[in-house]
Parts: structure tokens; C-alpha cells; sequence
């Protein structure tokens, strides 16, 4: 009998295979929680990840100079920038059908500014440009016209930014966002006193570790406190905690203004003490050490929060047992107390160093020019300059960076080692 | 007992307050001879595990003095007392494996590696997880954590050991098992046990002595024989074991004896254990399976009481009756296989005799 | 056929009932004491005298490039006028994202008769813009430091002679302006500035000058540092917009004066943006052809000291609202300001901005 079953199909009551019914049974249960799910789901759809990829594509998508100038890129095809002859004259009537369209929907402005970018000069080229084009003789010959309306139309540089540019996707942006630069030759590092991102990537790691490092340290105690004391006093000083979260952000930079600047409370006070001369009057903001303090206050809550759920659950019978065993206090809360409180510092320092590293407001405000981030540059370039292709870029780097970190902590800590409470 | 190691522990005097308005416990002094297993004993709020606290040196006494081995050492910090302690939930360090555990306290003293391994390894075999050295805490049972931490208290080879309620976490099985073998260890190691527990069968089983606890102050201090049978006041009768209590007044005194006249006016002969003169209230304590059936003339008190409820359950057979006017009257009726004639409702006679009834302070 | 008739006669009236309500015109400009200006010389009496509007005020000039992109890219224009800088309105004009406008038929003209492009003449740097105001950008110094020895600064180029006037100063975290202050002050002709600082050697030659001072600059990115900065005395001479200067030292009473030589003029106006609806687009012509005529310009002059970019509306310019002092010379424009002035140069800024960021940013990185 036995040996029949395990070769039949388990079947139920009415036939159907065991197996096909509860997969049925459980698609409903599936599909119940996935209508649970589904107004989140698509709101962080719509709202975050379809912006967030938005964004991702901008980093690479040209498509501009091949929609604004169609049949001059495709009569620009046979013509070689290392030649250094001018296109001919099939180019420039091309270029002069383009921008007649161009002009009628006002598209070549914006072509302008997008390729100001990258060649300087651009710009003003296709304002003025479009402005003579209208003038010209449709005739031609249009070469001299367009020399004539503008110099650089005779200048090889201009067709070859235009022919390199040509391309639906390009990876000038990214190349950018690293400091070089995509030429007609190929890619070239961009000359010294243009190179400010990798350093700016490099300092906002910099910045952002010593943020969490301070976070760490100041935090740590007072997490070690408040898990300490009894429930009622532990409360009180946790409002304290989270009291700077009723206050805007700009008041609270705004008072830390008050208290570092050079004939601020902090510095009245060491002159009056004597500590410091009037002359010798410390310089605290508008520097790093501006953004390192108004950031470590700003952010300090992110680490003690954690710290604090994570060391409540550290019973302190495990001390008194370390204790009991001979352990002295210092071994005592280093070999048994910290370990345990480890899964916090991971939650909290991961906390603090993501919320770190895209922050701007604040460096903007105390930062002066050495304590600015890489997020500042990224909106410049999404509300000033306009170059959104760039700042997309650049936050994809700035992502990827953090991605690569995840993964070294990963590597070294391990993410399961990270516990809110 | 083998070779006795284990060390002397005296309290002189000893008051704690954690508020400076009430004390937790009230002027201890309690004397406890190399090598016992002393055991106190009490309902939560007693005072026990403060007790317990100070000896280890979490809690400072507020006054008094507590000697080890004759050496003052309120100011000793704990882990210079060097008392090996069994907690409540293990308090196994999660993060170390149980080789770990049991190394921690050999390493704090630094102590050479080999010399380590095979004490570690010592202690994992005498609790019989010798192939467990390399395991989390967290991937034990619970009645296996329980033994990785009685070992970790112990292979330092601390003269002391202190227990507060190590088994309360387990299932009353494992419980029972782990009190022979913690009683096993302690017979074999010789070493001074203090064992705080609110389990009185637990406290019977494993105690050389049992200390009672209650309001901060020990009730009574004697072997679990005593405790039982000669409970020196109300408190002692009721936490110990079952027991009967039945109020009445002291008519008379004669010696060791006295006579008291219950509340419906019969009146009983008992062991004057603690009461005051002539006129004053007293509470009759008596076992429930002391209480005899098959009364005869010569036993020294006899009276009536009506049966409210019978339980059959195997070995005896329980009967609640109504005596005096108590209700709650319970009495045991060894199950002999002879049928006996016992039925709700009816009023039967009962005996027994003067030494089993003990006349002890009056209960509100 | 009856169904037909409901559905007009309820259309009709839900129309006639939607006319009753108050019809919402957003405005987006500066906030502070410049939208406070506006809203007393423009929106008030616009609003007194057509009741039907109601206008909202946005304050996000400050990005209003960038949020118009994303509304002309999401399809939805929210805002119906927006007030912006020049530079950015040549440049929303460059992305197609203003209207553009027929100054002439669009806008008042002078009360003479002088039509309105004439009135606001070269002001008028971009089809799409309409100028409301001129300001500069200017220096203000404290007049109590003890170190100058009871020397003031009256020339531009005091705010890089660090010996004569030692102290911090503050500049805008941005190449445009120092660039010219720094060759004006390195021996460059006036009208030679721009064309020096077309290369490579005239870059380097105003980072040069600029690197003088570094050390001593405080850089700001909103206009109401500097004015803060001073009084907190942590900067010694600095770089705002005049209205800002003048409510520091004519309001607030703080020991600051003007410094106006080389001042750098710019302009302040409204752009449409491209894609209103028809119906909008009138209705902010209407408040366009009120807001811009000679008498409201004037009028913007009593609550904040900017010049009005009519010249018809120069001599109206009467006594501060609330100060009741004389506007007049506290404008940029007045001659006694204007001794030497600057001239900032859209057309060339708009290509080199891009290029010339990204060198200061790395300049100030460095």
C-alpha cells in the first residue's frame, strides 16, 4: 500500500492534485497580500523609484542635438573631425533646413545652452544664429552665410563638439562628473584648475566619516545613559534628545551661526577668559570644522536613537555576570557589554553616514569653500546651472559610492549585524 | 560530602534601603559553616535576592558587615570577591561560544592557554557537554544553557557560589532533573552554595539549610526536616508545604502545652510554639495529612467537621471539609485499597494528636 | 434632446457661479522686503480694482529655472508670472520656457506717449523679458573699524588693499562680478574687461588678483548674509544688493555706509512662462499692462531702493512709505551713485558661465 502512494499523485476530495490546490490556495493568500501592499507599492513607484530612474537615464540620454539638428547629423556622418577641413556645403544646408524648424519652435536656444556645456561659445552661437537665420537667402550657398552670420561656423572645433555630441546616449556626463572631459580626440582628463569632483567625492567621504565617527563618539555615552536609567528619568532625557527635531533646520544652523563666528558667543567667551587674544579669535565657521559641529548636532539624534533601542535589550545581568567572573569594569563593558551594543553602532553609524553624505543645506550655511560637499555641487547644477544631466551623474556616482561602501561594511561587519531595537 | 572547600560567609547585622525611607531587609545576621548549601527561601519582595546582591556586591549593605572567610568585604568591588554566580536567565554572553563562556573567567585572570583549554574542557564534561564547546548559547536548550552557566560559575574554582533562581525558566521535568544534578555538583565539589529560589520543593530538595524570608527579616533557619515539622511561626507553616490554620484563643498553658479554645467554642490541645499568656489569640497550624479518620479515645483531639468536596488522586484521596467554621479544611486519606465510607455531606469525626498541632502567632 | 439642454444649462451656470468666485493669479518673486514692495505699489491696488483676482505669492525665484523646466516637462504650469533676475530670463527664454512678449502692444505706454519699448530702452535684454526695476550690486563697509585709522574705502579696489584696509570682507560664492572687480583692480580697462576675460591669461590673471584676498573672504550665497555679516561684525566690507544695504543702514541704523563705485548694475523683471492657457494669459497681461506702467513703478521706489526701469517714472520717485526720507538718492541710478558703474554683460556671462563655474569652483576648492 505504502509503496503505491508514494508513486500516485496525492490527489483531494474531488480529484484535483494535492499540489495544484494548494498552490491555488496559496496564490489567494498571495494575492492577498500583495492588494495589502499595493497602495504603498505604488505610490513609492511612482513617487521614488520612477524619478530616481528618471534621473539615472538623464546621466546618459542626448538626445537633443539628434532631435533639434536631424539632417545635419546625418549628412554630418561622412565628414571626419580629424580631417581638419570643414564639413561641406550638403552640411550646411542641412544645418540651414534644421534650424529653420528649430527656430520656428524655439528649440535652438535650448541646443545652445546644452551644448555650452560642453564647448563654451555655444551658446550665444545658436541665440545669434537663429536670430540671422532667418535672413539668410535660401539659395545659398550657405557656408558663407553662416560664416558670415557667425565666425565660429567656420571653425572646425564647433562641428566637431556638434559631431561628437551627435549621439542619443553619451557618456559625457559621467566623464564629466569624474573630472575628464569626452574631446573629438576621445576622453581626456579636464585641466587641472577645471578638476573639482573627485576631490569634492573625496572630501564628502572624508566629511561624512568624520561626521559618524563624532556621532559615534558623543552618542555612545549618552545612549549608554539613557538605557541605564530607570524609565521615567531615561524619558525626560530622551525629549531633550529629540528636541532639536521641533526646530527647523535653518534655525537650528542659523544658531550655531550665533555661537562660532568670529565675534560670536563661543569666541566673546575665550577672549574674556583670556584663553584666546582678540586677536588670535578662532575661526570655527565657514570651514570644515563649521560643518563637522552643525552636522554632528543635526544628525546626533540618528545615532543615539538606535544606540538606545539596541542597548535597552542588553540585559545588565550581563555585566554583573562579567563582573561576577572576575571581569573588571573596563573588560567588563568592553569584552561583554560593547559587543552586544555593536548591531547598534552599525545601524547607527549606516544611518548617519547616508544621511551625511547627501546633505547641502547645512554646509551651504557654515561651510564656507572647505567644507562644502559634493551634494552642493549637485544642486547648482539641478536648480542654477540647469545641467541636469551632469547632476544626474553625479548622483549616480554619489549612489554607487555608497553601494560600494554597503558592501566593504557588508564585507567587514556584516549587514545582518545591524539592528534598530 | 567530599573535601571541603568552599568558603565561610557571615552577615552582621546587615540593613538595606534602596529608598532611606523603608528597609528591604531588617538587621540580618546569618552565619553560613564552609561547604552548605543554604538556601533562602521567600515570596518575591522578601528581600532574598537583595541579600543575594550584596554578598556578590552588585547592592552595597546600607549597615552592616558581610565577611568571606572572615574578611570584611563591603568594599571589595565584585570582581575581586571572586564568587562564581548562576543568574536567573543564564546571562550566557551571546556573542561568545560556550568554550568562550567558560574561558572568559579564566582569561580576566589571566591564566595560560592550555591551562584554560583543559579546564574549560573539565567543566563541559562534568556537566556532560563535552561536544558542545563550539556552539552559540542561542543554539542550546534551555535545560543545556542552564548547565553551560552552572559550569561557567564554577570552573574558576570560586569557593562560593551564588544562585538566584537559576531554574525558574524551566519546565518543572527539566527542573526536578537539574536539581539533583546542582545538588550532585554541589556534594562533589564541596563548595559553599547560596541558592535563592521562591520554590519551596526546590529549597527542600537541594538545602542543607533553608533560610525563610519574609518582610526582609528570616522567619526561621533550620534543615528542611525542621522547617516542616516544626515551623516556628505562621508565616513558616503556610510557605512551607500544605497546612491547616485555625484560629482560636489560649485558655490555658501548662509547660510545653496549651490549651485553645477555637472560635465555636471547641476547644483543642497543642504544642505551645508561639504564643503569648492566657487570653491571647493564637493560630493552630496542623498537616493535612496528619489528620486522622479512624479517631479512637486516647488521641488528644477530636472533633467533627463536614465533608464539602472529595478528589480522588491516586496515591491519596483530598477531602475539604467545613471545621470550626473554616471551610478550607483540607485533609489527606492515604489510599490503602480499603473501601471507606466518605461522602460529601456527611459529618464525620476526625483526631489527631497534640505534637501535630502547633499553636503559633495568630494570622489577621 | 433633453438630456442635451441639462447638460448646457447646468455648464452655463456652473460658469456664471465659477465667474462669482475669486479668480487665483500666482506670482512668484523674492519674498521678503522686495515682495512686500510689490504687493503694496502692484497687488493691492490691482486687487482693489478688480476684485474677480486673487493673487497668491510664491516665494521661489531663487529656483524658479529649474521649477519651470520641470513644469513645462510634467505639462502643468502652475505659476502665471514670474519675477527673475535678467540672466535667468534670457535663459528661460533660450529654453523656450517664457513667452515672449510685444513690449509695444503689451505694456503701457509713458504717460507723454513715448511707447514702452523706448521707455525701458536697452533694458530690454530679451524678447521675453519685462524690466521692472534696476539694482546693483554694490559694496557696504562699517564705518567704527579702528584699524583703518579713520580712513574709508571710496574705491573698488580698497576691498582687495588689505594693508590700508585690513579685515574680513564677504563676496558671492559665485565668479560673476568678483571676476570684473578682481581685473578692474589688476589695471584692466573698463571696456577692455570682457575681452580680457575671454582667456585663458585673464582668467588666471583675476583668480591671481582674487587669491589676494582669499584667505580674508567670507563667501555668500544669499543676499541677506552680507547685510547680517556686517552687522555682526564679523565682516569689515561687503558685497549685496544695495536694497539690502539701504534697509541695513537707513532701517536697522548700523553704522554702514555705501561704498557705490564700480557698482554693477542689473536688472530685476517678469517673465510669462510659455504654456499658459489662453484665458490665464490674458488675465496676467491685464495685471502685466497695471503692474509695469510709469506711476506703479514709481511707486515700488517708496518701499525699497531700487531704481524703476522706466525712465518716464524716474522723476515721480518721491519719499519712503514709512521712513519719509527721500528716495531718490538712495537709488543706483542717481547720478551722485553712479559716478562709475559697471555694466554686466548678459550675452557674454550666458556662454561663459558654465566654464567659468566650474574653474571658481575648483579655484575656491583648491
Amino acid at each position: 500500500m505504502s509503496d503505491t502512494t508514494s508513486e500516485q499523485v496525492l490527489t483531494t476530495q474531488d480529484g484535483k492534485p494535492l499540489k495544484q490546490a494548494l498552490a491555488s490556495a496559496l496564490r489567494r493568500e498571495k494575492m492577498r497580500a500583495l492588494l495589502l501592499i499595493a497602495p504603498l507599492l505604488i505610490f513609492i513607484l511612482l513617487t521614488f523609484v520612477a524619478p530616481i530612474v528618471d534621473m539615472l537615464f538623464r546621466s546618459v540620454e542626448n538626445s537633443i542635438v539628434a532631435d533639434t539638428l536631424p539632417n545635419t547629423v546625418v549628412a554630418m556622418q561622412e565628414w571626419d573631425a580629424a580631417s581638419g577641413n570643414l564639413p561641406d556645403e550638403a552640411v550646411f544646408a542641412a544645418l540651414y533646413d534644421d534650424l529653420g524648424v528649430a527656430v520656428k519652435e524655439k528649440t535652438h536656444t535650448r541646443l545652445g545652452s546644452r551644448l555650452n556645456y560642453e564647448k563654451t561659445g555655444m551658446s550665444s552661437l545658436f541665440r545669434k544664429t537663429g536670430r540671422r537665420v532667418k535672413r539668410m537667402d535660401e539659395g545659398g550657398p550657405f557656408k558663407e552665410q553662416f560664416i558670415k552670420a557667425d565666425k565660429k561656423w567656420g571653425q572646425v572645433e564647433t562641428w566637431a563638439t556638434l559631431k561628437t555630441f551627435s549621439p542619443r546616449y553619451t557618456s559625457a556626463y559621467f566623464l564629466s562628473a569624474a573630472d575628464a572631459q569626452l574631446t573629438p580626440e576621445g576622453v581626456k582628463m579636464k585641466p587641472e584648475e577645471q578638476q573639482v569632483y573627485l576631490f569634492l567625492f573625496g572630501r564628502t567621504l572624508f566629511l561624512s566619516i568624520t561626521i559618524t565617527v563624532c556621532c559615534l563618539l558623543l552618542g555612545y555615552p549618552i545612549a549608554f545613559l539613557l538605557a541605564a536609567l530607570p524609565l521615567r528619568t531615561s524619558n525626560l532625557l530622551m525629549i531633550l534628545v529629540l528636541l532639536p527635531f521641533w526646530t527647523s533646520l535653518l534655525v537650528r544652523t542659523s544658531a550655531w551661526k550665533v555661537l562660532l563666528q568670529q565675534q560670536g558667543v563661543i569666541n566673546d567667551f575665550l577672549v574674556w577668559t583670556g584663553i584666546v587674544s582678540e586677536a588670535g579669535r578662532l575661526v570655527m565657521i565657514n570651514n570644515q570644522t563649521g560643518t563637522i559641529i552643525a552636522m554632528t548636532h543635526i544628525l546626533l539624534p540618528f545615532m543615539i536613537l538606535p544606540l538606545y533601542s539596541v542597548m535597552k535589550t542588553i540585559s545588565p545581568t550581563y555585566v554583573r555576570a562579567a563582573k561576577s567572573l572576575g571581569a573588571n569594569d573596563c573588560s567588563a563593558f568592553w569584552r561583554v557589554y560593547f559587543p552586544q551594543s555593536v548591531p547598534g553602532i552599525g545601524a547607527g553609524a549606516v544611518l548617519v553616514f547616508i544621511l551625511a553624505i547627501g546633505y547641502y543645506i547645512t554646509p551651504e550655511l557654515v561651510g564656507g569653500t572647505s567644507g562644502i560637499f559634493i551634494s552642493n555641487r549637485i544642486a547648482y547644477h539641478i536648480s542654477s546651472s540647469l545641467n541636469w544631466g551632469l547632476a544626474a551623474a553625479l548622483g549616480t556616482l554619489l549612489l554607487v559610492a555608497v553601494m560600494v561602501l554597503f558592501m566593504v561594511y557588508d564585507r567587514i561587519v556584516g549587514i545582518d549585524n545591524v539592528k534598530l531595537g | 560530602m567530599a573535601t571541603t572547600r568552599g568558603a565561610a560567609v557571615r552577615y552582621e547585622s546587615v540593613q538595606k534601603s534602596y529608598d532611606g525611607v523603608s528597609l528591604v531587609v531588617k538587621n540580618l545576621n546569618l552565619d553560613i559553616p564552609p561547604g552548605e548549601f543554604l538556601t533562602m527561601l521567600g515570596p518575591s519582595g522578601s528581600g532574598k535576592t537583595t541579600c543575594l546582591m550584596m554578598l556578590a556586591g552588585f547592592e552595597p549593605a546600607t549597615h552592616g558587615e558581610i565577611f568571606l572567610n572572615d574578611r570584611p568585604i563591603n568594599n571589595v568591588p565584585p570582581h575581586k570577591r571572586g564568587i562564581g554566580m548562576v543568574f536567573q536567565n543564564y546571562a550566557l554572553f551571546p556573542h561568545m561560544t560556550v568554550a568562550e563562556n567558560l574561558a572568559f573567567p579564566l582569561q580576566v585572570r589571566n591564566m595560560g592557554k592550555a591551562e584554560q583549554e583543559e579546564k574549560v574542557k573539565r567543566a563541559l564534561e562534568m556537566v556532560e557537554l563535552g561536544d558542545f564547546g563550539n556552539r552559540r548559547p542561542a543554539q542550546l536548550s534551555g535545560g543545556q544553557q542552564q548547565r553551560v552557566a552552572v559550569a561557567r560559575a564554577l570552573v574558576f574554582d570560586p569557593e562560593l557560589v551564588l544562585m538566584d533562581e537559576p531554574l525558574g525558566a524551566l519546565d518543572k521535568q527539566l527542573r526536578e532533573q537539574m536539581q539533583y544534578e546542582i545538588k550532585h555538583i554541589h556534594e562533589n565539589l564541596g563548595v559553599t552554595v547560596v541558592y535563592v529560589t521562591h520554590d519551596q520543593t526546590e529549597a527542600l530538595t537541594m538545602s542543607d539549610r533553608v533560610a525563610v524570608f519574609n518582610d526582609g527579616v528570616i522567619q526561621q533557619l533550620s534543615s528542611p526536616d525542621i522547617l516542616y515539622e516544626d515551623p516556628q511561626n505562621s508565616f513558616v507553616a503556610q510557605f512551607i508545604g500544605e497546612n491547616n490554620k485555625l484560629s482560636g484563643k489560649v485558655v490555658e498553658i501548662q509547660g510545653e502545652e496549651c490549651r485553645v479554645e477555637l472560635d465555636d467554642g471547641t476547644q483543642l490541645k497543642a504544642d505551645k510554639v508561639n504564643v503569648g499568656g492566657v487570653g491571647d489569640r493564637t493560630t493552630i497550624s496542623l498537616r493535612p495529612e496528619r489528620v486522622e479518620f479512624d479517631t479512637h479515645d486516647a488521641m488528644d483531639n477530636i472533633m467533627n467537621g463536614r465533608i464539602e468536596e472529595l478528589i480522588y488522586l491516586g496515591d491519596h484521596i483530598r477531602v475539604r471539609m467545613n471545621v470550626a467554621g473554616n471551610d478550607e479544611f483540607i485533609a489527606k486519606v492515604r489510599n490503602r485499597g480499603e473501601k471507606r465510607n466518605l461522602s460529601v455531606g456527611d459529618t464525620v469525626p476526625i483526631g489527631w494528636s497534640l505534637g501535630d498541632c502547633k499553636a503559633l502567632d495568630p494570622v489577621a | 434632446m433633453k438630456l442635451k439642454t441639462m447638460v448646457l444649462a447646468s455648464t452655463a451656470l456652473a460658469m456664471a457661479a465659477g465667474t462669482a468666485f475669486a479668480q487665483d493669479m500666482t506670482i512668484v518673486s523674492w519674498g521678503g522686503a522686495y515682495s512686500a514692495s510689490q504687493n503694496n505699489a502692484y497687488h493691492k491696488p490691482y486687487m482693489e480694482k478688480n476684485p474677480g483676482i486673487n493673487i497668491i505669492n510664491d516665494e521661489s525665484s531663487a529656483e524658479a529655472v529649474a521649477k519651470l523646466r520641470a513644469m513645462n516637462e510634467a505639462g502643468n504650469i502652475t505659476w502665471d508670472l514670474v519675477d527673475v533676475v535678467a540672466s535667468d530670463a534670457i535663459r528661460l527664454c533660450d529654453e523656450g520656457l517664457a513667452l515672449e512678449i510685444d513690449h509695444d502692444k503689451a505694456l503701457a505706454a509713458a504717460p507723454d506717449g513715448t511707447p514702452a519699448s523706448e521707455d525701458f530702452g536697452d533694458l530690454i535684454v530679451s524678447g521675453c523679458f519685462i524690466p521692472q526695476i534696476v539694482y546693483s550690486t554694490t559694496f557696504g563697509y562699517r564705518t567704527d573699524v579702528d584699524e583703518w585709522g579713520g580712513k574709508t574705502p571710496d574705491d573698488i579696489c580698497d576691498v582687495f588693499d588689505l594693508e590700508t584696509f585690513p579685515g574680513k570682507r564677504s563676496l558671492e560664492k559665485r565668479p560673476i562680478n568678483n571676476m570684473e572687480w578682481a581685473l578692474l583692480c589688476d589695471g584692466v580697462a573698463k571696456a577692455d574687461v570682457y575681452d580680457v576675460l575671454e582667456t585663458e591669461e585673464g582668467q588666471a590673471q583675476a583668480f591671481a588678483k582674487l587669491d589676494s584676498i582669499k584667505d580674508s573672504v567670507v563667501w555668500w550665497s544669499a543676499g541677506a548674509e552680507t547685510p547680517q555679516l556686517l552687522a555682526d561684525k564679523e565682516v569689515v566690507i561687503g558685497s549685496t544688493y544695495n536694497g539690502r544695504l539701504f534697509a541695513l543702514i537707513e532701517e536697522q541704523k548700523q553704522p554702514v555706509a555705501m561704498l557705490w563705485d564700480a557698482q554693477v548694475f542689473d536688472l530685476d523683471g517678469w517673465i510669462v512662462p510659455a504654456g499658459l492657457s489662453e484665458e490665464r494669459q490674458q488675465r496676467v497681461m491685464d495685471y502685466l499692462n497695471f503692474a509695469t506702467d510709469t506711476q506703479r513703478l514709481a511707486d515700488q521706489a517708496k518701499y525699497i531702493s531700487y531704481g524703476p526701469a522706466r525712465q518716464s517714472s524716474a522723476p515721480l520717485v518721491g519719499k519712503h512709505a514709512e521712513l519719509g526720507i527721500d528716495m531718490a538718492p538712495h537709488m543706483p541710478t542717481d547720478p551722485a551713485n553712479a559716478k562709475n558703474t559697471f555694466l554686466y554683460n548678459y550675452e557674454w556671462w550666458a556662454d561663459y558661465r558654465d566654464d567659468l563655474d566650474a574653474k571658481f569652483q575648483a579655484w575656491l576648492a583648491q
